[in-house]
């Protein structure tokens, strides 16, 4: 069971947060709070991976000359670190452009609360 | 569009102009303008160390952001254009990924493979080659990483 | 409907606990993404990277080489893409006259 735990213990607490992200999703209202949900979900997937690259006892993915590359389980994952350094800038404009149609909708309907706007846009 | 802008009092297009000017607390400029050299000097090492250490393009360029949307943030929007003006942030955003792209076309014209730095025109090792090829095109990477985020901010700010 | 909502989110997390129990635990050495060689015979691309990355390029910092040396066709994608999202955010709320 300790095994368990420990060995487990972050997807436990990755698959939570990701319902909580799509809670957010389905039953708030509010268009903001939807996008900040959105973030959770993303910030979640990242997380899944920088926790598949880990490996017990391992360095940063920066060269040590004196111990060398013979063993590289001494080292962690170089390859999902650089997909998710991407991923991260990426997550952040698309964001920004997220954020720049809620405004556009919020200057057209004055309104951000979706059964109000599905209204308005009868 | 609509019929809802018709019938209704015009929207407010100026969304908050509170956040354009600057703020009243004295010690917020003191300290905004003492630490934002410091995080611009943090983001330029973060970057020119990134072949030794954790650090690289993506980073380096969102701390310098960060450092010039700290002043944006304290100072306001019409003091803080010198350091980066408005008008200048996606031109520059575009030159960066033209660094980019330019790095992988001049080996491409070269006689290698597109972004095949060993056959860029500079008279290295051609294994020290590969290391300032990633070099050149950190710089580009920087540059729009860090240009795009202020231009994000300065859109959504509506100036 | 809210009824219905909860529930399948329930059942959800209820799937993701049941397929999270295959997945190999955190730290583990053996797991399939951190071996030298995998099944086929061919090298793994995590391993290959560490192994081979500072004979490659002179660069201490692995991920620095993988992002701009072996995978530099993909942050060329990625640059273009931040770029986009800028253009994209500068004409959608730009002041039409």
């Amino acid at each position: 069971m300790y095994d368990f735990i420990q060995g487990y213990y972050a997807y436990l607490f990755l698959a939570t947060l990701f319902v909580i992200g799509l809670w957010g999703m389905m039953t708030k209202c509010n268009l903001m709070k939807k996008i900040m949900s959105m973030s959770v979900v993303q910030s979640t997937t990242i997380l899944f991976w920088i926790v598949s690259a880990y490996k017990d006892d391992a360095r940063v993915t920066v060269l040590d000359k004196s111990l060398g590359v013979d063993n590289p389980d001494i080292y962690l994952n170089p390859l999902p670190h650089t997909l998710m350094l991407t991923a991260i800038v990426v997550a952040v404009v698309t964001l920004g452009v997220s954020y720049a149609l809620i405004i556009n909708i919020y200057r057209e309907y004055n309104t951000l609360d979706e059964p109000t706007l599905l209204e308005r846009m009868k | 569009m609509s019929a809802y802008r018709k019938e209704t009092t015009p929207p407010p297009y100026c969304i908050d102009e509170r956040m354009k000017i600057p703020t009243e607390s004295p010690v917020l400029h003191v300290a905004s303008r003492g630490i934002a050299p410091v995080i611009m000097l943090i983001g330029l090492y973060v970057f020119f160390h990134g072949h030794y250490s954790p650090g690289g393009g993506f980073q380096g360029g969102v701390l310098l952001a960060a450092g010039v949307l700290l002043l944006r943030m304290t100072l306001g929007v019409t003091q803080s254009q010198k350091l980066m003006p408005t008008t200048l942030t996606l031109k520059l955003s575009a030159v960066g990924a033209l660094i980019f792209a330019g790095t992988g076309l001049v080996a491409l014209l070269c006689g290698g493979n597109f972004l095949d730095y060993h056959f860029l025109p500079v008279w290295f090792e051609p294994v020290y080659l590969r290391y300032y090829g990633i070099l050149f095109i950190e710089v580009g990477v920087t540059i729009t990483v860090m240009t795009t985020l202020i231009a994000i901010y300065d859109d959504l700010l509506g100036c | 409907m809210k009824a219905l909502q909860y529930l399948s989110l329930a059942a959800f997390l209820a799937i993701l606990f049941a397929v999270m129990v295959d997945l190999p635990p955190r730290g583990d050495l053996q797991a399939p993404a951190q071996k030298v060689v995998n099944e086929a015979g061919t090298p793994v691309a995590g391993t290959y990277y560490i192994q081979n990355a500072y004979k490659d390029a002179k660069t201490p910092n692995m991920v620095t080489v993988i992002l701009a040396d072996y995978r530099g066709f993909d942050t060329m994608g990625e640059t273009i893409v931040v770029f986009t999202g800028g253009l994209a955010c500068f004409f959608l709320l730009r002041r039409r006259p």
